[in-house]
């Protein structure tokens, strides 16, 4: 009966999730580099691990709600933790997402923003291993009470998922003005795709920054 | 005088009965908290609990058993019939046990102590009399079932936020609990010890004065925190470990905090709940021997062995299995947690003991738990299993008091 009034800890299902949608995001490098060069199996092959990690956080997120009732006593508001769960999928939608207008549509990079382009994609999943790193310090904010130096620490690795959210917003800015230049030698069709897929990637580190708000809403408590 | 060994022989089976039930059961949840949080492998909880259940029922669990036995039913009513009061101590055994087997198999949070106290009540109230049941006494009983949990709620809240403070929340927590954990030692010694000394063997025939009880706790407690101190200045930190839970190695230094706790919290239970076994047994013994109630007979040293064997027995028989079951289910609790809800159960069921209150052990443990959780150390705690808690606990009263009616009629009509 002691066992019984342990709730399941919503805490080491969480720190799965994030994983499981880092995961998913990471691939998109790899995506990416094999649309640049144009080798559409393994493409594809990209898309079919990113869709089944995207799977797996859907699972597991049903999961996680299904075992969050509103009976439990928790230290944080059930709310903050099942939003943070949200900001944490939608990482890894955005993944699925923009693979698949890419690969739907097989679209082309154009060689002169290429390099470009694929360092504004590793940017966007530096940001959701950020997301990650922060996320995985739940289990000691819990044991310290949400108090101390444990919160100095996470606080430092939010600034960090902040610093890095910045450079990708400034790498679009670029990569948006480089796209610019040469848009009028690409088909209007294509350009608009391109203006989106990019939109699509930032905000990755967009929602890897909420994960990080809402991480500190939870310290503020 | 051949009735008087069936009464006793009766009593003796139904005694060890219920004492195999408490030690296949409900020392599970004294100790699975310390196999939860890996403080002990279960081989060495079921050394610890064998031990220290024996020594806190021989040592300190005369008071309530004497309150189980005498404190609850006025004896001077049955004076011209001291048989009524083997048939309904048997009948509030059989009651018990009976009550419990429904809940266990139905999954129900009850007590043993609140099953055999509201037995007992029972068959006083209806098989003899309302004036036959010591009220006042049950009123004490019945307040304390409120107000342990809640002592336990406030001193476990008090320790983990103290922990917090000292240890958890600092820059360097490996160095500092270093330092605080011995003295977190001596305390949960000392307490432990102190209590038992003061209230406990005035019934083995030992009577320390005051200024020898502090003297000798102070001794015992200091010696206790030596020994861990040793432990502790041994375990050196795991980077690979340090690098995926930063508190793995604190957690370590807390593990042998919650050694001593365990042991403190096996003894704690020995010494409140053997009384629920063996208390009506001892009155069923003293009564068919001397053909008389109420007398004023020691409780023999005996009993009291019997009782701390059987739940020995039954802990290994049996509770091995279900220590793990539950150990598994409490990850929640780390040694920095766990050993703040044990401490503050078992220095609350000890001081208990020592006023010869019955209290249920596992609602006192409940108690401790949440009064962790509420200084933000757990991670969730299901209200709704809390909330059933309370029900059984009303519950259970009355359903022990019915039971034992009828089983006292039954009796009464079919012994001797």
């Amino acid at each position: 009966m002691l066992a019984n009034i342990f709730g399941t800890s919503p805490v080491q299902p969480l720190v799965n999730h994030v994983h499981i949608s880092y995961k998913c995001v990471r691939e998109l490098d790899g995506f990416f580099g094999a649309v640049i060069k144009g080798d559409w199996d393994s493409a594809v092959e990209y898309r079919n691990r990113i869709t089944g990690f995207e799977h797996e956080a859907d699972d597991l997120k049903k999961e996680i709600r299904l075992h969050l009732p509103k009976s439990l006593f928790m230290p944080v508001p059930r709310e903050d933790l099942l939003e943070l769960l949200l900001v944490q999928d939608k990482m890894a939608n955005r993944a699925k997402d923009v693979s698949g207008i890419v690969l739907g549509r097989k679209m082309h990079i154009p060689p002169v923003i290429a390099a470009e382009f694929q360092e504004f994609v590793k940017r966007n999943v530096d940001a959701s291993k950020q997301a990650r790193k922060s996320v995985r310090e739940l289990d000691e904010l819990f044991t310290s009470g949400f108090r101390g130096a444990e919160v100095s620490l996470v606080e430092s690795l939010l600034e960090e998922l902040d610093a890095i959210e910045t450079d990708t917003d400034d790498r679009q800015a670029a990569l948006r003005a480089s796209l610019f230049e040469i848009e009028n030698e690409i088909a209007p069709v294509d350009v608009m795709f391109l203006y989106r897929v990019i939109e699509l990637i930032g905000e990755i580190a967009d929602m890897a920054e909420r994960v990080g708000r809402r991480l500190e809403l939870l310290l503020s408590h | 005088m051949e009735a008087q060994y069936i009464y006793i022989g009766l009593a003796a089976a139904f005694g060890l009965f219920m004492a195999w039930g408490i030690g296949a059961n409900d020392v599970a949840n004294a100790m699975a908290t310390s196999v939860g949080s890996k403080a002990l492998t279960i081989k060495q909880a079921i050394l610890v609990a064998a031990v220290f259940e024996f020594l806190g029922a021989v040592l300190a669990g005369g008071a309530v058993t004497s309150t189980i036995r005498k404190g609850i039913v006025d004896a001077d009513l049955l004076v011209n019939s001291p048989e009524l009061l083997i048939y309904g101590m048997l009948a509030s055994l059989l009651a018990a046990g009976t009550w419990l087997f429904i809940a266990s198999k139905n999954g129900w949070p009850v007590s043993t102590t609140h099953s055999i106290v509201g037995a007992i009540v029972g068959f006083a109230a209806v098989g003899i009399g309302i004036d036959a049941v010591q009220w006042e006494q049950v009123a004490t009983i019945v307040v304390s079932w409120i107000v342990s949990p809640l002592t336990a709620g406030l001193i476990a809240f008090l320790i983990y936020l103290s922990v917090q403070r000292l240890i958890l929340t600092q820059e360097d927590p490996l160095t500092q609990a270093k330092r605080y954990v011995p003295v977190y030692i001596f305390f949960a010694g000392f307490t432990i010890t102190l209590v038992t000394l003061l209230k406990g063997l005035k019934h083995v025939g030992l009577d320390l004065s005051l200024t020898n009880s502090y003297l000798l706790a102070t001794g015992i407690a200091v010696l206790i925190a030596i020994v861990g101190f040793i432990f502790i200045q041994r375990i050196e930190p795991d980077p690979k470990a340090e690098q995926k839970q930063h508190f793995h190695t604190v957690e370590r230094v807390f593990a042998v905090l919650m050694v001593v706790t365990a042991c403190g919290m096996a003894f704690a239970h020995g010494s409140n709940d053997v009384a629920n076994a063996i208390g009506p047994l001892a009155a069923v013994i003293s009564v068919a021997r001397s053909g008389i109630v109420g007398s004023e007979s020691a409780l023999p040293i005996w009993v009291l062995v019997i009782g701390g064997g059987g739940i020995v027995v039954g802990l290994a028989t049996y509770g091995r299995h279900v220590i793990a079951t539950v150990g598994e289910k409490i990850t929640q609790l780390t040694p920095s947690r766990g050993f703040a809800a044990e401490l503050a159960a078992a220095t609350t069921i000890v001081i208990a003991s020592g006023t010869g209150i019955p209290i249920s052990t596992t609602h006192t443990l409940v108690g401790a738990v949440l009064g962790v959780g509420l200084a933000r150390g757990i991670e969730a705690i299901d209200l709704r299993v809390v909330g059933r808690i309370f029900v059984s606990w009303v519950v259970t009263i009355p359903a022990g008091a019915f039971l034992a009616i009828i089983f006292f009629f039954i009796l009464k009509t079919v012994l001797p």
